[in-house]
C-alpha cells in the first residue's frame, strides 16, 4: 500500500509540510517495499486550485491513504473520488507518522476547510 | 471619462463621494461595482429600473466521450478540472470561464452551459443614470458582473462617470482601474488609513493611472494618510470634514448633495477642483 504525505524536504528526517496543496514535496512510502519516493508538487506555484492538483498528482501516483495535518475542501472532493483515505498527522515528523499510521495510532481526518484564497477573487 | 472611486478598506467614504460627485455634475452616470454589497442604489433610489441576469460559461463533461487525455486538466491554469478514477470532475468555482478546456478537447467531450451568477440594473435619478451590480449570495467572484457593467457603459457615449469600487485592491478592483482614466483615493486620517491608502495608491501607480486623494472624516490633529500624500506628492483633490450630520444622512440614505444648500456648494466646490485635476493630469499624463 502506498501513503502520500505532504513534506518541506526531499529526505527521510523531513518534517510535515503544513500545506498539502502547496507542500514543495510529497513523500510516497510504500509499506510493502518499504520504498521512500519523493516527488516535487507541481501545483505549488498554481494560481489557484492548488489542492485540487495536489489531490490530483496523489491520485495519479496510485496512493491510497493520505497522512496530512490539513485538507481543503475541494481537494477532499477530488480524494474521495479516488477513494483515498485521509488521516491526521500527529507529530511534525515524517517518519514517525509512517510508523504511528501502520501501528494504527493515527485518527481519520474528518474535517476539511474552505479555501484561504476565495476572498476578493 | 470614467474616475474610480477606490479605498483600501469599507467604510471610508467611496460611496459618499461618489454618490455626491454624480449629483454634482450636469448629468453623470453612476456605477456600483461593489456587486458583493451593492449600496449606491439605497440613496438614489432609482426610477424605471431595467434588470438584466448576469451568466458565465461552465464547462460539463460528456464522461462517455471523454478519452481520459487529460489536455483540459493540463490546460487550465486554475486547476479546475482533475481527472479520476476515468471522470472528469469539474469545479465550477474554481472555473473562470475561458472556454480553453472545451478548445482542448480533441473528442468533443466537454460542452458549456450558462449559469447566472448575478444581476445587473439600470435605473434614472435625476441627473444620474444609476447602474448596479448584484453578485448572488455563495458566488466566488462578482468580476463577471464588474465586466458586464463596464462594458455596457462603453454604450454610453458622453457624460462622467463615477464608479464606486468594493473595498480593497483584488483582481475584483483591479479590473475597474485598468479601465478608468482616473481613481479618486478616499482615505481615513488614521494610521490605518494610510497603510489602507498606500495599498490602493500602489495599485493605481501599477497601472500608470492618475490619481488623487479625498481625505474623508477630516478634523484637527495629526493626519497620517495627509503626511502620506505630501510625502508621495499625491494631489489632495479635497477634505470632506468629520461631522454627525454627515454620518446621520448617510445613515438615513439621503444625498447630503440633495438634502441641504450647504452641502451642495459643498460638493460642486469639490467636484470642480476633481475635474480640473483630472483635466490637467489627463492632458499632462495621457
Amino acid at each position: 500500500m502506498k501513503i502520500a504525505l505532504p513534506v518541506n524536504d526531499n529526505n527521510i528526517n523531513t518534517e510535515i509540510c503544513i500545506s498539502f496543496g502547496r507542500t514543495p514535496y510529497f513523500l510516497i512510502y510504500d509499506t510493502g517495499t518499504k520504498e521512500a519516493l519523493f516527488i516535487d508538487n507541481s501545483a505549488a506555484a498554481s494560481q489557484g486550485g492548488a489542492g485540487i492538483k495536489a489531490a490530483q498528482i496523489i491520485a495519479d501516483n496510485n496512493a491510497e491513504v493520505l497522512l496530512t495535518p490539513r485538507c481543503g475542501e475541494n481537494a477532499a472532493e477530488v480524494l474521495i473520488s479516488a477513494k483515498i483515505k485521509m488521516y491526521k498527522t500527529s507529530s511534525n515528523s515524517a517518519i514517525e507518522n509512517i510508523t504511528d499510521f501502520i501501528n494504527g495510532k493515527l485518527l481519520p481526518l474528518e474535517e476539511t476547510h474552505a479555501g484561504f484564497h476565495h476572498t476578493g477573487k | 471619462m470614467k474616475i474610480a472611486v477606490l479605498s483600501g478598506k469599507g467604510g471610508t467614504g467611496k460611496t459618499l463621494v461618489s454618490i455626491n460627485l454624480a449629483c454634482a455634475a450636469k448629468a453623470s452616470i453612476y456605477i456600483d461595482c461593489d456587486v458583493e454589497e451593492p449600496n449606491g442604489h439605497l440613496f438614489f433610489n432609482p426610477s424605471n429600473i431595467k434588470e438584466e441576469k448576469v451568466e458565465i460559461k461552465i464547462p460539463y463533461a460528456d464522461n462517455n466521450l471523454c478519452t481520459g487525455c487529460r489536455r483540459c486538466v493540463d490546460f487550465c491554469k486554475f486547476n479546475a478540472l482533475a481527472y479520476i478514477n476515468g471522470k472528469l470532475k469539474i469545479f465550477d468555482e474554481i472555473c473562470h470561464s475561458c472556454g480553453g478546456c472545451v478548445m482542448m478537447c480533441p473528442a468533443n467531450a466537454i460542452s458549456e452551459r450558462e449559469k447566472a451568477v448575478g444581476k445587473i440594473q439600470e435605473g434614472v435619478s435625476g441627473n444620474v443614470t444609476v447602474n448596479t451590480g448584484e453578485l448572488n449570495p455563495g458566488e466566488a467572484s462578482g468580476i463577471p458582473i464588474i465586466k458586464k457593467l463596464l462594458k455596457d457603459n462603453r454604450k454610453h457615449r458622453v457624460g462622467l462617470t463615477f464608479i464606486d469600487c468594493p473595498p480593497g485592491s483584488s483582481c475584483s478592483v483591479m479590473e475597474i482601474v485598468k479601465d478608468a482614466d482616473y481613481c479618486v483615493l478616499v482615505a481615513e486620517p488614521t494610521l490605518y488609513g494610510a497603510h489602507n491608502l498606500n495599498m490602493v495608491y500602489e495599485l493605481a501607480e501599477l497601472y500608470k493611472k492618475p490619481c488623487g486623494v479625498i481625505l474623508n472624516k477630516y478634523q484637527e490633529g495629526d493626519n497620517p494618510s495627509e503626511y502620506f500624500c505630501m510625502q508621495k506628492g499625491i494631489e489632495i483633490v479635497g477634505r470632506i470634514p468629520f461631522n454627525k450630520e454627515l454620518g446621520l444622512m448617510s445613515s438615513n440614505a439621503k444625498i447630503a448633495f440633495r438634502e441641504s444648500e450647504k452641502y451642495r456648494v459643498f460638493f460642486s466646490a469639490l467636484f470642480h477642483s476633481l475635474i480640473r485635476e483630472v483635466r490637467h493630469e489627463t492632458t499632462v499624463n495621457p
